[in-house]
């Protein structure tokens, strides 16, 4: 083999190497990326909001839904108390969302939430949630838990309804990490 | 271009060996472009056989032949095997058995890598087609393989996995091969932009494979560790995120749109000038568009999920780098054309085909204008109304250029020509069959029937059983391809070296058919 076919092919390998260790850069990137926007979420599990002072916003209605989902047949019951809230912006509400175990052992879940539209992320505040910590059940448990979230008065004129959906997964992954 | 041929009969000493052991040491360009070639040829009646179940499912509303998880199997492995299988590796077949020709090398610059990129390939395909006889099936999510859908998918996952992988390192082994022959073995005087335009769409294709194969093969690499060791990539469980997956996707996956296209309008490049009797129009604006479309490829992939929820810069962004692909196409589309202007026309079976091409490719450029509009794009997702506008772009795009190429230079491969009749009919036929099969799809699309589904409205009944006639129709005419193939092997009409009276280039000035080793002496290029 000539050696200039050598250094063109190792060049050329490296290149590939590198492109290899770019798709996994695009990992961080992506985080970057969510962070500065506000949007996707692979920003881990969340955190509380802190809400310093109520400002009723009391000439705008926004409905709130509450959606409920469970990945892969989990066994879950698993449901919102109330399907949906006219609320004010700028006000603390409290809900909560049902669930119960349905196997005889003890299971270990944890929800994690998303919101539509996802312009309406950044606004949506939940002080207090189910979805901060992983949620024990003993066999066959059932119970409330509590969410108390604020819609921020800065939310945009065109939004008029927000959607707040989790979904409950059985917890082997995040106990892991 | 001119060029001198010493081309003498010293070879004989070392021609092929004989049997089956010929084809599996061999290291001769021309031997591996026939395996690629054959290879792809057999994969096309292996992926068309699976869109064949497709199209007798859909001949009905209702579920009539298979059950919907195997129906799921058949679409995503279709896509698998013809991408990955069929389209791929005929590309890299014509690319070995012309490029060297063309710039008057004696081989490829790596030959034993060259060997072993094309035996990667049956593994990694049998790896493939093994996963539908596992339990659980084939991968049934569609060839995205988005998560967490594909997460689901049983034994099959790290099989189709690893065979993603096989199929990367063999493109990208032959991809490295491919530049480094460009590079370094060019007969003297061939400078780069002297190269024929096939050279150059190859040389280009190659640049992106290496840059994007790997990408794919990290992003099914973190698909695996999200299915078996626990990572959380792009589980939303343990703080991931789907949408993740979908950007490294197509980030590979819009790259790999003109990979598949390139080079088939590198041939088209070659076929049209030559039944045209004149040179190509523009040579270097063609060049340089193929740089623009490639360059543009890396930044426009979101185009592919404008409906994940993204911030309206970014949708505007991704509409309007898309809308610029527009321009170098068009700039191409009309240098065919103006090549064809006042050219002296003649329409044997390759130009008859890359004129299907020019025509029909290009509807399929407009559908993809359609759905790069990113507020109509809603209604155009995950319909059919995709499925027509890139079968468009795939079938009478990227595989019509596969068969003008092969009709192109059979005579030069074989030493015969081809039986034109034949290769009229079997243009014909393809041509009426494959609008016959695809362009039903735009209006069922358009009126809301979503892809990969097994059944339907029965508003859609109609549309889609002239649809699954004509892909009947497309598939068994392919089997007349065949018979001209083997019938020009076997025999017929001498080819004289020149072949095509207005065929210009390298490759013409060897003997029909082209002698084991051909250019062992350089020529030289005036």
């Amino acid at each position: 083999m000539r050696d200039s076919h050598r250094l063109l092919a190792g060049k050329l390998v490296l290149f590939a190497a590198g492109m290899f260790g770019f798709g996994f850069l695009l990992v961080p990137l992506y985080d970057v990326f969510c962070q500065v926007t506000g949007i996707g979420s692979r920003t881990g599990l969340p955190t509380a909001a802190t809400v310093t002072a109520e400002n009723p916003v009391t000439d705008r209605i926004v409905t709130v839904e509450f959606v409920a989902n469970r990945n892969q047949q989990a066994p879950w019951e698993f449901r919102p108390a109330v399907s949906s809230l006219e609320v004010m912006p700028g006000k603390l509400y409290d809900t909560t969302y049902f669930a119960r175990n349905l196997t005889d052992r003890q299971l270990v879940g944890q929800a994690v939430p998303s919101v539509a539209p996802g312009q309406a992320n950044k606004y949506f505040k939940k002080t207090e949630c189910f979805c901060f910590e992983s949620q024990e059940f003993a066999p066959a448990e059932g119970r409330d838990m509590g969410l108390t979230f604020m819609v921020d008065p800065g939310l945009p004129e065109h939004i008029d309804r927000v959607t707040l959906s989790y979904t409950f997964f059985v917890n082997q992954q995040v106990a892991a990490n | 271009m001119s060029a001198t041929t010493t081309h003498d009969e010293h070879h004989d000493d070392h021609g092929p060996a004989k049997g089956i052991m010929r084809w599996i040491t061999t290291t001769n360009h021309k031997d591996i472009g026939t395996l690629y070639l054959v290879f792809a040829l057999a994969m096309l009646f292996v992926g068309g056989a699976m869109s064949l179940v497709i199209r007798a499912e859909l001949f009905q509303p209702g579920l009539q032949f298979v059950n919907p998880d195997f129906f799921n199997q058949m679409t995503t492995m279709h896509a698998l095997i013809m991408v990955f299988g069929m389209i791929m590796p005929a590309f890299v077949g014509f690319a070995n058995w012309m490029v060297p020709m063309m710039i008057g090398a004696p081989d490829m610059a790596l030959p034993r890598l060259n060997n072993w990129s094309f035996w990667i390939l049956p593994f990694a395909g049998t790896l493939l087609l093994s996963t539908l006889f596992m339990d659980g099936g084939g991968p049934a999510s569609g060839w995205t393989l988005y998560p967490p859908l594909v997460l689901q998918t049983g034994n099959a996952l790290p099989f189709a996995i690893f065979s993603v992988h096989l199929l990367g390192v063999s493109s990208i082994m032959g991809s490295i091969n491919i530049i480094v022959t460009i590079m370094n073995m060019r007969a003297p005087g061939m400078t780069l932009l002297k190269m024929p335009l096939f050279v150059w769409t190859w040389l280009i294709t190659a640049y992106l494979l290496i840059a994007v194969m790997p990408v794919l093969a990290g992003g099914v690499t973190m698909l695996l560790t999200d299915g078996f060791f626990g990572t959380s990539f792009f589980q939303a469980a343990g703080g991931g995120d789907p949408v993740l997956f979908q950007h490294i996707f197509w980030f590979f996956g819009h790259p790999e749109v003109y990979i598949i296209i390139l080079p088939a309008f590198g041939i088209i490049s070659q076929v049209i000038p030559t039944f045209s009797r004149k040179p190509l129009f523009g040579h270097d604006s063609m060049v340089y568009a193929t740089a623009s479309i490639a360059f543009l490829s890396f930044i426009v992939w979101a185009h592919h999920m404008f409906t994940v929820g993204m911030p309206l810069a970014g949708q505007l962004f991704f509409m309007l780098s898309t809308m610029l692909i527009a321009i170098p196409t068009g700039v191409k589309v009309f240098n065919w054309t103006a090549t064809m202007w006042r050219g002296s026309l003649s329409f044997e079976t390759p130009m008859l085909f890359a004129l299907a091409f020019l025509f029909l490719f290009t509807i399929g450029g407009f559908s993809g204008l359609m759905v790069a509009i990113a507020p109509a794009d809603f209604q155009y997702h995950d319909s059919y109304f995709v499925v027509a506008h890139f079968h468009y772009v795939l079938v009478p795009g990227a595989l019509f250029g596969a068969i003008a190429g092969a009709y192109y230079w059979l005579p030069k491969w074989t030493g015969h020509m081809y039986n034109e009749t034949l290769g009229k009919v079997h243009f014909w036929l393809s041509a009426i069959f494959v609008n016959l099969t695809f362009f039903p799809q735009h209006f069922v699309g358009l009126a809301g029937m979503p892809r990969r589904i097994p059944d339907y409205a029965t508003q859609f009944a109609d549309f889609n059983a002239i649809s699954s006639v004509g892909a009947f129709g497309f598939g068994f005419s392919q089997l007349l391809l065949v018979y001209v193939v083997i019938q020009c092997v076997r025999g017929g009409e001498k080819a004289s070296a020149q072949v095509w009276d207005g065929a210009e280039g390298l490759e013409w000035t060897v003997p029909s058919p082209a002698p084991y080793h051909t250019f062992e002496e350089p020529p030289l290029v005036r």
